[in-house]
């Protein structure tokens, strides 16, 4: 059989098979739009759920969503770029540096429900936080950790080391040299990271299962201690524990998250792509 | 002017001791989440005779704690899932990073980065809602919420990494293997085939292998369209049944149990064993990551 003929049905299936992986995901994203679109409006965004949350707004699990990510920044951007400027700046390769890379690895690959496991038994029962925003955000925290770390110690390693050389030869410590020009060009890099590591965090729902979530609580929360609804588990709950729960409030609940993710998606990839278009080096 | 080195003030001590400690904190965390599961899942071994625990039945109420069935589930449906998203994820990469033109290019890695942001309870629910549904009554079975409908959404969402970790591994081969190829007289085909692929091999095996923790260690999307039926899934046409994962379960009863009794303590032992699960799976992994670096970055 003629070779060049093999490579172009070759090339027609991985094609194909590319578009196999596309498909299903504008399928996803095009019903939940379409089905979702319907319930969006200023009183389902903004009002508090009525009528076993048949009815009325979902606003308690947007605050939540956002209050969670909040705290999960405020605990995992400090640790994680603190110890990706570890790796990148300070650390030999000595066992102990693969040690911590190890570590990471394995962060990134303990279950979602194993964290919420991990937070119930540290934050919620041994540190006796109680199910609250401060337990939950800490278990997403140390769950982002892995991805922010990675991401911000490659934007480390990408600032040419001259950077750092012409900063020591002008007189600079090399915590002046980090603090006032290696961190400032990988800033970009390391924003675009966190967005991502938050985006996930904000849209998980196992480790705020036992940690966090409150099933139906029709207020806002007054302080960390408190427990508060979420977009993720709420989705779960009217989905799975409420019958009769009418469909086109499900699907608008599924459109307010996929919107909240997506968007963030969208700001993380449109940082790098602007920052890595006017980079000079 | 003296050339003595800069003198460093003592908040500079200060702040790159600190730098220090949060390098290691990773290591911390990992001990920590260890320490804490085995702390609540320990107990369970004093409390319940093996032979319960490696039983076939899955019954708390009735003090039956066999774990066979939930880990036959997980495993079924990891394999299933990884079979449908390793011939995808591999084609896809092959096709971003060799053939496609750069417009497709240009669509195909958003995409895939917005696949791996949608969230796990959204897939879930689309699961539930539409692909359960649509299985149900293509493939005439009683339910729609099956092992195979998990193992296919299971399959998305391990693609994003599968994808990833393959392209990169592609994009290390050197050029002048690709020209080497060529040059032969092999077609591209050929040359993708016989010359690259096979020389990002280990690569490609560690994106299989992260695709399996991350499928293995699922929780939400799986628990909402496989059922959760705790049954041994011993016969062909297990796949089409409802099923239970280890995952599923921990998630679906822990908010049902009493603190400290033996149903809590099983929960956590669950959870010890996916630990240790995703830490062999991530060891490996990694392996083929410091075994390339030790041959001097050529794959």
């Amino acid at each position: 059989m003629d070779r060049y003929l093999v490579q172009r049905a070759g090339f027609a299936l991985l094609g194909l098979m590319a578009l196999m992986v596309v498909l299903p995901i504008l399928l996803v994203i095009g019903t939940i739009v379409v089905q979702g679109g319907g319930a969006i409006s200023w009183e389902f965004l903004s009002a508090m759920p009525r009528d076993g949350m048949k009815a009325g707004g979902i606003f308690p699990a947007i605050v939540g969503t956002l209050l969670l990510t909040l705290g999960t920044a405020l605990v995992a951007i400090p640790i994680g770029v603190g110890g990706a400027v570890y790796l990148a700046e300070y650390a030999r390769d000595t066992w102990l540096t693969r040690a911590i890379r190890l570590a990471i690895i394995n962060l990134a690959g303990i279950p979602s429900v194993v964290y919420g496991l991990f937070g119930l038994g540290l934050f919620v029962l041994f540190l006796q936080f109680g199910t609250s925003i401060l337990a939950g955000a800490l278990t997403l925290a140390i769950m982002t950790l892995p991805i922010i770390i990675s991401a911000a110690e490659e934007a480390l390693r990408g600032v040419p080391t001259e950077f750092r050389t012409v900063s020591i030869s002008l007189g600079g410590t090399r915590w002046q040299g980090i603090r006032r020009v290696v961190l400032p060009q990988a800033l970009p890099g390391i924003i675009t990271g966190v967005i991502l590591g938050l985006l996930r965090a904000a849209g998980e729902t196992a480790p705020i299962l036992f940690t966090v979530a409150a099933f139906f609580l029709p207020r806002l929360p007054q302080s960390p201690f408190d427990q508060t609804m979420a977009l993720p588990y709420h989705l779960y709950v009217i989905s799975t524990q409420v019958p009769g729960m009418p469909l086109q409030i499900q699907f608008g609940t599924a459109l307010v998250l996929l919107i909240l993710v997506l968007s963030l998606n969208v700001l993380a990839t449109s940082i790098r792509s602007y920052f890595r278009r006017r980079r000079q080096w | 002017m003296s050339l003595n080195k800069p003198r460093r003030r003592w908040s500079e001590f200060a702040i790159e001791a600190g730098i220090r400690v949060l390098g290691f904190s990773s290591i911390g965390f990992v001990l920590l989440i260890f320490l804490f599961l085995l702390r609540e899942g320990l107990p369970l071994f004093f409390e319940v005779p093996l032979g319960n625990l490696f039983s076939t039945r899955w019954y708390p109420t009735f003090d039956l704690f066999g774990i066979l069935p939930l880990t036959l589930g997980s495993i079924l449906v990891t394999i299933t899932a990884i079979a449908i998203a390793v011939p995808l994820g591999v084609a896809s990469a092959v096709f971003v990073r060799e053939v496609a033109p750069g417009w497709a290019r240009e669509i195909l890695k958003p995409m895939i980065e917005v696949l791996a942001g949608i969230p796990s309870v959204v897939l879930g629910f689309f699961g539930m809602t539409l692909l359960a549904p649509f299985i149900r009554e293509t493939l005439g079975v009683a339910t729609g919420l099956t092992a195979f409908t998990g193992a296919l959404i299971l399959a998305y969402m391990a693609l994003p990494t599968i994808i990833s970790v393959a392209e990169d591994a592609l994009d290390a081969v050197p050029k002048s293997y690709r020209d080497a190829g060529l040059a032969m007289g092999a077609t591209q085909w050929q040359t993708i085939w016989r010359v690259v692929v096979p020389a990002a091999r280990s690569g490609m095996v560690m994106a299989v292998m992260l695709g399996m923790g991350r499928a293995i260690g699922e929780t939400m999307a799986v628990m909402m369209v496989t059922g959760n039926a705790a049954r041994m899934p011993l016969t062909l046409d297990s796949l089409f049944r409802p099923m239970r994962t280890m995952t599923a379960t921990i998630a679906a009863e822990m908010g049902e149990v009493a603190q400290g009794s033996t149903h809590y303590h099983a929960l956590f032992g669950i959870g010890i064993i996916l630990f240790v699960l995703t830490f062999i799976i991530n060891l490996a992994a990694a392996s083929t990551i410091f075994k390339r670096r030790r041959r001097g970055g050529l794959r």
